[in-house]
């Protein structure tokens, strides 16, 4: 059996006026750990312990303008960069409209890291293994009595000198606080089965949930009722309409936008003849140019257009479209070519875009001229 | 008479003893439910499952249980919605507005309003959550790294509310419960039962009554006031600008923040006072939360209620005063059209009703009270209805003007969050202090020391 280990001596008192009074002596007599515990704030109790004021505000302040930051910043980066989207006009950065949001996460952000830093660091709780839990003394200040203990640890600390000074100052009652033995052996060990238990449990609820959820509750109805709602999808049967197609034909004649028929099939000279370029060279032409020619034409024509293919005689390869007769067609035979094709190539009126074919056109052009370049061109 | 001006009378009545407020206030948590409690309880659950179903329903079928419908998109739900966040804002006022100015009379009242705003904003909460139409998805409303690679707008009203009332939530939920944590300790030291000692034990985050905690403590409900006080003006505001920052004439004005925040806490005390009433009674707090806290809450209502009347008056000066005949018709049709009915409701339950507060006889008289506080509530949800629906129903196109009226589910859901509201009340009131027992004991006659021969 091991023997009680003194963690304080504690005194009650009944009045405001005379627990002031102890803390004061005791403040005076030179203790260092001691603590006053009184069942609400006593007025006046931080003079007579001779406390430093609480630091608390300025981790509130800290905090509260690292979090007004954050939102500004996260939202300016988001909005702004990450995914740019215009939304009523505004701008991306539009600092009016963070107002609101970065007064809310200021705020948030402070009271949570004021009352988590209180708690945690200031106060060290949660803690319920506490030597003064369970004793008539905490009993007593959490109802009535104000209560001030001095602890044994102290470099001043001696029972019976204490006690003197408690019973001096007119206590009503003095009681000795002891160590829970189990406490002791257990501090610092948080391999206690019970702990591991209730992490594992924590673990698998958690993970449990999470799973389930995600990966089996969205799946079956009424989640799911967005997905298979009643409707006719692309390509499907309907018996809404005579021919049994859900899909509708366009009226005859219909012309897409941007897709007016081609009138010169088959007569690639009357087209050099009558069709002019209506794009200008600039970089985004040219630009858009080259990134068609480099996906369509390319693998045949070679990424110069110096005929030199990448499909290693699998295809025969075509002519040099720096040949004198090429470089002396209109822009118009050169469409000619792409809509139609002409005999071995195929026709690439399907792939490429009016306005993209014009574009290829200005950028064939760019490398012709890069490769047979005219005096004045170098400088 | 002689009124001595540096002593205030004492806030609560009555001398008792420190173990008497501690034995009085907890005595609610410890003794078993009587029948009182049990029927008002079966009341309240019952509602409570009543809007549970419609709510049910509607999700498992999808809005379109609703009446909402073209043009009137918005309907009991956000009305809903804006009535139960304004109750919670009297909550927050008392707990922290006055706490900022030293009002001690709130000490009586401040824990169970602060509830009572947890309450409602969680009962608010659930509309918005609905009308979404697939709450399963709610949780996009907030900005996390998701696989659509999208990010919410940041400069939506509708975003700056979902922040402002998340915000809203916490910080009150955290404000009750750091005031809760004394008290939690006091009935930790109390408790004879191992169950609830073990609860309480961990709630009470084995607090010691310190006073080197003590310090800190007081510092950070200072703070934490000083954060609730603009927080809860915000809140409202941002409510409103759902409302201010669209376009349809009769949302589009300025006035509406001062407006909606001075509505909030018109209805919040209405509400709190009507509660207060059942509970000083069922539990004999007659002594703590007095008459005479009763009768500021009612001055509160009174002075509330006249910015509101002011607001309601504004509103029509500006609508003539802009020119615009959008504005001009909304007004008149207000008052006037399809919708006048709400609006006289409206105007008499906040406006001319609360005008009998002026007499000091009826301030006292807790029937009286109790009825013009019921009139407010109402009132004040017709206001949020009138400006909601009687907007949307007949806006710019006179083709697209429609009557709304509302389904079996929607008037469900309606009694169900006052179900869900009331419910929590009584579970509060039976679990855990209604009162704070260590801000009481601190202002009850001689609890501060006198610092007679001390160095003062
Ligand atoms: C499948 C390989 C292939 C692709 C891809 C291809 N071509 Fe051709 N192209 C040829 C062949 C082969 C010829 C020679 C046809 C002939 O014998 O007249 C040719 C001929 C031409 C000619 C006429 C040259 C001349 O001297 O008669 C032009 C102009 C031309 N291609 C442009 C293009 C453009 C522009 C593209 C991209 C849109 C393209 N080609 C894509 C294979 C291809």
């Amino acid at each position: 059996m091991q023997e009680k280990v003194l963690y304080a001596m504690s005194a009650l008192f009944d009045t405001p006026d005379a627990i002031i009074q102890a803390a004061e002596s005791v403040q005076k007599a030179g203790y260092k750990k001691f603590d006053v515990n009184t069942p609400y704030p006593v007025h006046g109790m931080d003079n007579a312990m001779k406390l430093k004021p609480s630091t608390l505000g300025y981790f509130a302040f800290i905090i509260g303008i690292f979090g007004a930051i954050m939102a500004v910043a996260g939202m300016g980066y988001l909005t702004g960069v990450d995914y740019p989207n215009v939304m009523g006009g505004k701008p991306f950065f539009a600092l009016p409209a963070f107002i609101p949001i970065t007064f809310e996460v200021t705020v948030l952000s402070a009271s949570v890291a004021t009352v988590v830093i209180m708690i945690a660091f200031f106060f060290k709780l949660p803690n319920n293994s506490h030597p003064v839990h369970n004793t008539e003394y905490m009993k007593n200040v959490s109802d009535d009595k104000f209560g001030v203990l001095v602890e044994a640890k102290d470099a001043m600390f001696d029972a019976a000198k204490v006690e003197d000074l408690f019973r001096s100052l007119g206590a009503s009652r003095i009681i000795p606080i002891y160590y829970d033995l189990e406490d002791i052996r257990t501090v610092g060990n948080i391999f206690r089965p019970k702990f591991v238990l209730f992490l594992a449990i924590v673990v698998f609820v958690s993970a449990g949930l999470t799973y389930g959820v995600l990966n089996r509750l969205l799946f079956i109805p009424p989640f799911t009722w967005m997905v298979y709602q009643p409707r006719v999808n692309a390509q499907q049967k309907s018996n809404m309409f005579a021919d049994g197609s859900g899909m509708r034909n366009p009226v005859d004649g219909t012309v897409a936008r941007g897709w007016m028929p081609y009138r010169y099939s088959g007569k690639p000279d009357e087209a050099g003849l009558n069709l002019v370029n209506p794009l200008i060279p600039n970089t985004h032409t040219l630009d858009l140019g080259k990134k068609n020619f480099d996906v369509y034409c390319s693998p045949c024509h070679g990424y110069l257009a110096k005929g030199d293919s990448r499909l290693r005689g699998q295809f025969p390869n075509p002519p040099t479209l720096h040949s004198d007769k090429v470089r002396n067609w209109t822009d118009g035979r050169i469409y000619a070519v792409i809509t139609d094709g002409q005999n071995s190539m195929p026709s690439y009126s399907r792939l490429v875009s009016p306005s993209d074919r014009w574009a290829v056109i200005l950028y064939i052009r760019e490398l012709q001229r890069a490769l047979n370049a005219k005096q004045e061109d170098l400088k | 008479m002689s009124v001595d001006v540096l002593h205030e009378p004492s806030v609560i009545e009555g001398r008792p003893t420190f173990h008497e407020i501690n034995e009085h206030i907890t005595k609610p948590t410890e003794v078993r439910p009587d029948r009182k409690y049990m029927i008002a309880l079966a009341i309240t659950s019952s509602l409570l499952a009543l809007g549970a179903t419609c709510m049910i329903i509607t999700h498992w079928y999808g809005i379109g249980m609703w009446g909402n419908n073209n043009p009137v998109g918005w309907a009991f739900d956000i009305v809903n919605f804006v009535f139960w966040i304004g109750i919670g804002h009297a909550g927050t006022l008392i707990s922290a507005i006055l706490f900022l100015f030293r009002q001690k009379w709130r000490t009586g009242i401040a824990r169970f309003a602060e509830g009572m705003t947890i309450f409602a904003v969680m009962t608010a909460g659930i509309f918005p959550l609905m009308h979404v139409g697939r709450p399963w998805l709610d949780g996009w409303l907030f900005p996390y790294p998701n696989q659509n690679k999208l990010w919410v707008n940041f400069t939506s009203p509708l975003l700056w509310d979902v922040f402002a009332v998340s915000t809203y939530f916490t910080v009150s939920a955290i404000f009750w419960y750091m005031g809760l944590v004394p008290d939690f300790a006091s009935m930790r030291d109390r408790a004879t039962v191992k169950f609830k000692k073990v609860i309480y034990s961990i709630f009470s985050l084995g607090w010691r009554h310190s006073n080197r905690h003590w310090q800190h403590y007081e510092m950070m409900y200072l703070i934490l006031a000083g954060f609730a006080t603009p927080l809860v003006l915000s809140v409202h505001t941002i409510v409103s600008f759902d409302f201010a920052v669209s376009i349809l004439p009769g949302w589009h004005t300025t006035i509406f923040p001062p407006y909606f925040v001075a509505g909030a806490v018109f209805s919040g005390f209405a509400m709190v006072q009507n509660v207060l009433i059942f509970v000083r009674k069922i539990f004999n707090f007659e002594h703590i939360i007095t008459l005479d806290t009763l009768e500021k809450m009612n001055k509160i209502m009174l002075a509330t209620g006249m910015m509101v009347g002011y607001a309601y008056g504004m509103e029509f000066f500006i609508a003539w005063y802009s020119g615009s005949p959008m504005e001009m018709f909304v007004f008149v049709n207000r008052a006037f059209g399809n919708y006048a009915w709400a609006y006289w409701i409206m105007v008499s339950c906040n406006v001319i009703f609360p005008q009998f507060f002026w007499s000091r006889k009826i301030r006292r008289t807790i029937p009286l009270m109790f009825i013009i506080g019921v009139f407010v509530n109402v009132g004040m949800w017709f206001e949020r209805f009138v400006i909601i629906v009687s907007s949307l129903s007949r806006d710019f196109l006179p083709s697209s003007w429609a009557y709304y009226t509302p389904t079996f589910y929607d008037i469900g859901i309606l009694l169900g969050s006052f179900g869900l509201f009331f419910t929590l009340v009584l579970l509060f009131i039976k679990t855990l202090p209604v009162v704070s027992i260590a801000e009481v004991k601190a202002v009850i006659h001689g609890s501060q020391p006198t610092h007679k021969g001390g160095n003062h």
